[in-house]
């Protein structure tokens, strides 16, 4: 076994035995301690969980990578998914909180007096949730056939026996203590190479400072323009101003992940955890710090990247890389597929530009920047170990909240809600357990077998969340008069548009051929690829809802009472009841 | 009641300021006023590039440390703190 190897095995290994020490001592006893960890999370602690159940494989793994490639048009994704979450801490958090129940759909219920828009919530969770998991998945089986070298269903195995242990064991309680743990590591496995590879780059080992230093090679050229001079000789587009579509899609994707994050579920229920209003708006605030360390690297982890593959293909300008000479991490990824090099011109040398005619680069797969970067930039062994326990401990952090937002609403409030009422604590957590194990066995077989549109299904999730779920939280808080049946009118219409634009561009549940516009860009609603749509969704949603209730009247009184109650924080936080 | 509505007015004020200002630093100066600010430099940085990539982030975390302040305080003035 090589050094590399062995170093892989013992932080992959070491890692899940801390998961597993912690989900042992947290085990859940009762629902209360399953559903929301007990009600006892400092708001320190819950805004660190909160950053380890959102930073997904996505964003550990993929969206340097997508920086690196789009340049200044990755800022959807750097602003969407952190602006989110001032919407989420002003807008939904404290007062649902004040509400103190369990799940998302059992406030809606609430608040919106109906079983229906309880059903519709549970329906728009569980899309949201499980095609979010796939990813997840996914990134676990890649993580262990690249690093360990199995086989990527073992490495999923593994994954899902993991998760298993600590989520059907500790529930809330035990994710909630092992998130603390993998945000950790994450965050160190994140940082660590971004801060060699800064020093290397610029001599400046803070990376977001790095960014905008000079080059350490004594040129005194900025990095950013180096980088923008490199790229735009080979006919790409300028690194910092290249759009991403136009304007308006750059305006409307930021918000629609914007929206989508302050409306997805697993993410909401984290604040369900800590003891009060007060520590619910604090917690917010501490997530972000936590989420922004690593958001304000990844910029500048996308640039360097870029420049170092830029670099190891043209050293000198005019003298490109010999391919028989390529460096060893070049031909580890040429062996997954993910890299692809073809000698179009038989010079036996690679010529790597924007023109695809000419272009010998034909694949560059941009999920591998992350994890190549300390290969691609010469790091030490045991630094390339830590990725993979960081990209590892991402995809599982997250896909444990998920379980947990998936297995909460389907015993919680499909089956203690609606079909069973009389199912007693004991067996309302048994239910939960089980069907927790359920949903693990589908996202492992989705993991196994990722359907045809498992890449369009992100566009779904965020879009689902965006057109149905925000909406009809912030009409409940902020809108005293608004109704049940307005807002089951206006998650549907949300819901049906953005359903409809994206399968009117994807192809119907994204089968290829079925798309009656196709992905032609022509053919957008002002120039709005269909993953940006969920803002437009929700504008629907908004308008939809104010008409009816205009129509059919305002919500009863009590209903109107109650949410004076949750506006104010006295009156003691309902200490999230058993019921 | 009246209590409760004066309480509930303030908190929109404060709301309303800190979407002004997510607003400003990240659809203004991120997206739309790009253009002109990247004239600005900011070490290596493009001023609207920097915007874009960090100084919307660091923005939106203070915003939410200074609600949570701001909101503190009007719980305790309103005599309504947990």
């Amino acid at each position: 076994m090589d050094e590399l190897k062995l170093y892989t095995y013992i932080a992959v290994f070491g890692s899940f035995g801390l998961y597993f020490a912690i989900a042992w001592w947290a085990r859940a006893g009762s629902t209360k301690e399953f559903y929301i960890a007990g009600g006892g999370i400092t708001p320190l602690q819950n805004g660190m969980a909160i950053a380890a159940d959102w930073m997904s494989a996505a964003s550990f793994i993929s969206m340097a990578g997508l920086i690196a490639f789009l340049g200044y048009g990755g800022s959807v994704f750097l602003m969407g998914w952190t602006g989110g979450y001032v919407l989420l801490a002003m807008l939904l958090a404290p007062y649902m909180r004040k509400h103190g129940k369990f799940t998302v759909p059992e406030f809606i219920f609430d608040r919106y007096y109906s079983k229906t828009a309880r059903v519709v919530a549970v329906a728009c969770l569980i899309i949201a949730s499980l095609t979010y998991i796939i990813g997840q998945m996914k990134g676990v089986g890649v993580a262990f056939s690249r690093f360990l070298e199995v086989d990527y269903g073992l490495g999923l195995g593994i994954g899902m026996g993991v998760v298993w242990v600590y989520a059907v064991l500790g529930g809330m309680k035990g994710i909630t203590y092992t998130q603390i743990a993998q945000y950790v590591v994450l965050i160190f496995a994140y940082t660590i190479p971004a801060i060699f590879i800064s020093m290397q780059l610029t001599g400046n080992p803070i990376p977001q400072l790095g960014l905008g230093s000079t080059l350490a090679d004594g040129s005194g050229v900025y990095l950013l323009d180096k980088l923008d001079l490199v790229v735009t000789e080979l006919g790409f587009k300028e690194y910092t101003t290249g759009q991403l579509g136009n304007n308006a899609n750059m305006i409307a994707y930021t918000l629609s992940l914007m929206i989508g994050t302050a409306g997805l579920p697993h993410v909401i229920m984290r604040f369900f955890t800590v003891p009060s209003v007060k520590a619910a708006r604090s917690s917010a605030g501490y997530a972000l710090v936590f989420i922004a360390l690593l958001y304000t690297v990844a910029p500048a982890v996308g640039a360097m990247a870029r420049l170092n593959l830029m670099n190891t293909i043209e050293p000198t300008a005019g003298e490109n890389l010999v391919y028989e000479e390529r460096p060893q991490w070049f031909k580890d990824w040429e062996k997954t597929g993910l890299l692809k090099f073809e000698d179009k011109n038989g010079d036996g040398k690679i010529q790597y530009t924007a023109d695809k005619a000419t272009n010998e680069m034909v694949k560059v797969d941009r999920d591998i920047m992350v994890l190549a970067n300390p290969a691609i930039a010469n790091l030490p062994n045991w630094v390339i170990a830590l990725v993979a326990a960081g990209g590892l401990a991402a995809a599982l952090s997250t896909a444990a909240g998920l379980l947990l937002a998936i297995s909460s609403s389907i015993s919680h409030d499909l089956m203690k809600g609606i079909l069973t009422p009389d199912l007693s604590e004991k067996n309302e957590l048994l239910s939960s357990r089980i069907v927790m194990t359920i949903a693990i066995l589908i996202s492992g077989y989705l993991g196994l077998n990722p359907p045809g549109f498992a890449a369009g299904t992100v566009a779904l999730a965020f879009g689902l969340a965006a057109s149905s779920i925000f909406p009809a939280l912030m009409m409940g808080i902020f809108s005293r008069k608004m109704s049940g049946t307005a807002a089951i009118w206006g998650m549907c219409s949300g819901i049906g548009i953005t359903m409809l634009y994206v399968f009117m561009h994807k192809g119907i549940m994204f089968i290829p051929g079925t798309s009656f516009l196709g992905g032609m860009d022509p053919n957008w609603f002002f120039g709005i690829s269909p993953n940006a749509f969920g803002a437009v969704g929700a504008a629907v949603n908004f308008t939809v809802a104010f008409a009816v209730c205009r129509i059919t009247g305002p919500a009863p009184i009590e209903i109107q009472q109650m949410v004076d109650n949750f506006r104010t924080p006295m009156g003691g936080v309902n200490a999230a009841h058993d019921h | 009641m009246e209590n409760n509505s004066s309480y509930w007015q303030a908190n929109l004020r404060i709301i309303a300021t800190c979407l002004v200002i997510w607003f400003v630093v990240s659809y203004g100066f991120g997206l739309l006023l790009v253009e002109p600010l990247n004239t600005i430099r900011l070490g290596g940085y493009k001023l609207g590039f920097w915007f874009a990539q960090q100084g919307s982030i660091v923005t939106f975390v203070a915003l939410v440390f200074w609600y949570s302040y701001k909101m503190n305080k009007l719980d305790k003035e309103h005599g309504i703190e947990e």
